[in-house]
């Protein structure tokens, strides 16, 4: 009798503690309303999209022996191997600027997009636990994926700066069009990641998918080598790849006057990376709202 | 305006179902053949029905729901495993999308699914409390504010720092009760999260809740826990099979509930028969079960100290030459209340061509209320037993007039489980 009282005063508790109705905003919910509401809700909830960002930065690198190094090692060790096999052994030509610095200034935005890709692809899944107890805008959870892969990337900018440093190679004044091309690769982090973390969620098959497009886009994409060496017939064929677009702006923007801007190829890559983006959010947002039936 | 917080119209969730496969996700594959074969079958038979043999079926798990509820107001919902109350909380919060109908709701909605949603173990108890309370809905600023009280609370000063992987579960369920404690939003909506928590916590809370003034919070509570929910709750709604059946005073129907839970689920028959479908997998089952009293009549009323009787027949052939059988007895709150075991307790094994058991219950001692009993039977003897069978809700009865020291005085549930013998007297 008394357990049960006292699991009655806690209840108590619970209910009548000092609440504040705080706000006198109306809800309707019905088939298909949630549309009105969803881009307010996503501004509402943005700190949640700040904790879930901070916790995945936070838990990737605990119990680590060398933590957030492991950021900064990665990309390095890749970049060593790729300047090696297709500088060192195939010789490709690297223009004026030395071979590390071209494979690093495209392994940035190609690192960010994998990493995006693979974060994404999962982030739902891993999530199932809150996606069927909670509500809140689903787009939150991805696009924090997407956060954390960014997060990385301005790790292995350090590096580029370093490479930079050692080989007293500096960019001119195109590397104010930075910030534009990281939005775009942006974009085209995000699109991507929209489209497979929403297909995974009906079809697992996807994350049988995704390592294996990581693995080929390395080779297919311009890292290892600058996409001058394609033959001049197959370059727009070549940049329907979106990434070839941004690492050719990165290196642009990066490397010395002698990257040549093949302009056909950025737009079409840029409408590529838009279709993705504009595509992803239209799909995920399709699908969203059977996630917590389906999952 | 009215002080009508939520306004349910005309609710309805469907779920398809799919009869064929039971994966729990589709795979592209599946559906890459599913289309070629429809597509295929379209081209080759053009007049046919299409949609003729698809495996799924759809599914009302929630049909013509509405309701009014007010500012303040706490309301309990019941219903058996499935009748939908969760599917109403879920979709009252808004994870999932009702079907038909349409709800105004005014205010904050704060909902307690689960405790200790999205509690990362790898985080440590400051980080957890943090990330929780962003999930249901607080604010930074508020976390920061009642962090201390929070800590306080659920008493884990010392362990702010640690990963919560390493925190014993007490000490991880006092946490999170903790975070939803503090959870200040005008609508709760709570799905039977009573039933844990250790009882010092409990204490701790007694202490704490002076402090709080009350205030107009409204409230919607899931449980299968009735006796919490005719203390806590004024009004009560009763679903089933995704319908409002009853609504309510909640003392009003939550006997209803009792009684038709152990009486009109089954008809209140004295003799169960297994259906089709639980037994077609088994090779040794239960396929019937008959309660008598000790004079052999059919019976599912007893009074607290009479002795039940029953009668079990088995069909299949045991994998071993003997068998044995057990059972689990439990109250209408789903307490355990006894169990018994022909082989570990008795030492006795059927011949495996012995197809009819007789078990006497009793006398019971037990406090009046709705009994249910499940059945087991066992492949083979001692520990390295084998379960052929498990029958949920074989059978149930009631204990009528648990009135052992006065009469008139019936003691049920509320006070115990079991009734033991009790005398008082002025001690020298």
């Amino acid at each position: 009798m008394r357990r049960i009282d006292k699991r009655l005063t806690f209840w108590k508790m619970i209910t009548t503690q000092s609440s504040q109705i705080r706000s006198n905003r109306e809800l309707i919910i019905e088939a298909g309303r949630s549309e009105r509401q969803y881009w307010k809700d996503l501004w509402n909830y943005r700190e949640l999209f700040y904790f879930l960002a901070w916790r995945d930065i936070l838990v990737r690198y605990k119990q680590t022996a060398i933590g957030i190094a492991w950021a900064i090692l990665r990309p390095f060790l890749t970049m060593l191997v790729l300047t090696i096999i297709f500088g060192k052994l195939a010789r490709f030509p690297s223009g004026s600027a030395p071979y590390p610095i071209l494979v690093f200034a495209a392994m940035l935005p190609w690192q960010f997009f994998a990493n995006s890709l693979t974060e994404c692809s999962n982030s739902l899944i891993g999530n199932a636990g809150l996606i069927s107890k909670v509500y809140f805008p689903r787009l939150v959870i991805p696009t924090s994926s997407v956060i954390v892969s960014f997060v990385d990337f301005l790790l292995s900018g350090v590096i580029l700066l370093g490479l930079m440093a050692w080989y007293n190679f500096w960019p001119t004044w195109r590397v104010l069009v930075l910030p534009f091309l990281i939005l775009i690769s942006f974009g085209a982090a995000m699109g991507a990641g929209l489209w497979i973390s929403a297909m995974n969620v009906k079809y697992r098959d996807f994350r049988y998918i995704v390592p294996f497009l990581v693995q080929f886009g390395l080779y297919i994409s311009p890292v290892g080598f600058a996409s001058s060496v394609v033959p001049e017939k197959w370059r727009l064929l070549y940049s329907i790849n979106p990434m070839v677009g941004v690492i050719d702006g990165f290196r642009w923007a990066l490397l010395s006057k002698d990257v040549v801007f093949y302009v056909p190829g950025f737009i079409l890559s840029m409408s590529l990376v838009a279709f993705l983006f504009f595509g992803g959010i239209w799909y995920f947002r399709k699908t969203e709202r059977t996630f917590a039936d389906v999952i | 305006m009215s002080d009508t917080v939520i306004q349910a119209d005309n609710i309805g969730k469907k779920y398809r179902i799919a009869h064929q496969t039971h994966r729990d996700y589709i795979a592209l594959r599946d559906v890459i053949t599913e289309k070629a074969k429809t597509l295929s079958r379209r081209f080759l038979t053009p007049l046919n029905n299409r949609k003729s043999n698809s495996p799924l079926e759809d599914f009302w798990a929630l049909k013509n729901i509405s309701f009014d509820i007010k500012q303040g107001e706490c309301i309990g919902i019941i219903g058996h495993n499935g009748a939908g109350k969760s599917t109403l909380l879920k979709i009252l919060s808004r994870i999932t999308e009702p079907t038909t109908g349409r709800i105004r709701i005014k205010g904050l909605v704060g909902s307690l699914l689960e405790v200790g949603t999205g509690f990362h173990p790898e985080l440590t108890g400051r980080e957890n409390i943090f990330l929780n309370g962003a999930i249901l809905g607080m604010s930074k600023s508020e976390i920061k504010k009642k962090f201390d009280e929070i800590v306080d609370f659920a008493e884990v000063e010392k362990f702010l720092d640690t990963p919560v992987k390493r925190f014993s579960s007490g000490m991880y369920v006092r946490l999170a009760f903790a975070i939803a404690a503090h959870l200040d939003m005008g609508i709760l909506l709570v799905d039977e999260i009573l039933a844990v928590g250790d009882l010092s916590f409990q204490e701790k809370c007694l202490g704490k809740m002076e402090d709080f003034s009350k205030g107009g919070r409204t409230v919607l509570f899931v449980s299968h826990n009735m006796t919490a929910i005719r203390s806590l709750c004024k009004n009560v709604y009763c679903l089933y099979k995704g319908q409002i059946v009853n609504s309510g005073p909640a003392d009003e129907i939550a006997s209803d509930y009792l009684k038709t839970q152990h009486a009109g689920l089954k008809d209140s028959s004295c003799i169960e028969e297994r259906n089709h479908e639980a037994i077609k997998n088994l090779s040794f089952y239960f396929s019937r079960v008959e309660i008598q009293n000790t004079k052999g009549e059919p019976a599912d009323i007893f009074k607290y100290d009479e002795t039940l009787v029953m009668i079990v027949s088995l069909s299949g052939e045991p994998l071993l030459n003997t068998y044995g059988v057990s059972y689990h007895m439990y109250n209408n709150l789903g307490q355990l209340v006894s169990v018994g075991a022909s082989g570990a307790y008795h030492n006795i094994y059927f011949n495996k061509n012995t197809k009819k058991i007789k078990i006497k219950i009793g006398p019971f001692n037990l406090t009046s209320g709705g009994y249910i009993i499940s059945l087991l039977c066992w492949h083979g003897e001692g520990p390295t037993a084998i379960l052929a069978d498990n029958w949920e809700h074989a059978c149930s009865f009631t204990i009528r007039e648990s009135q052992p020291f006065r009469p008139g005085r019936d003691i049920s549930f509320k006070e115990g489980t079991c009734i033991i013998q009790q005398s008082f007297s002025a001690a020298e």
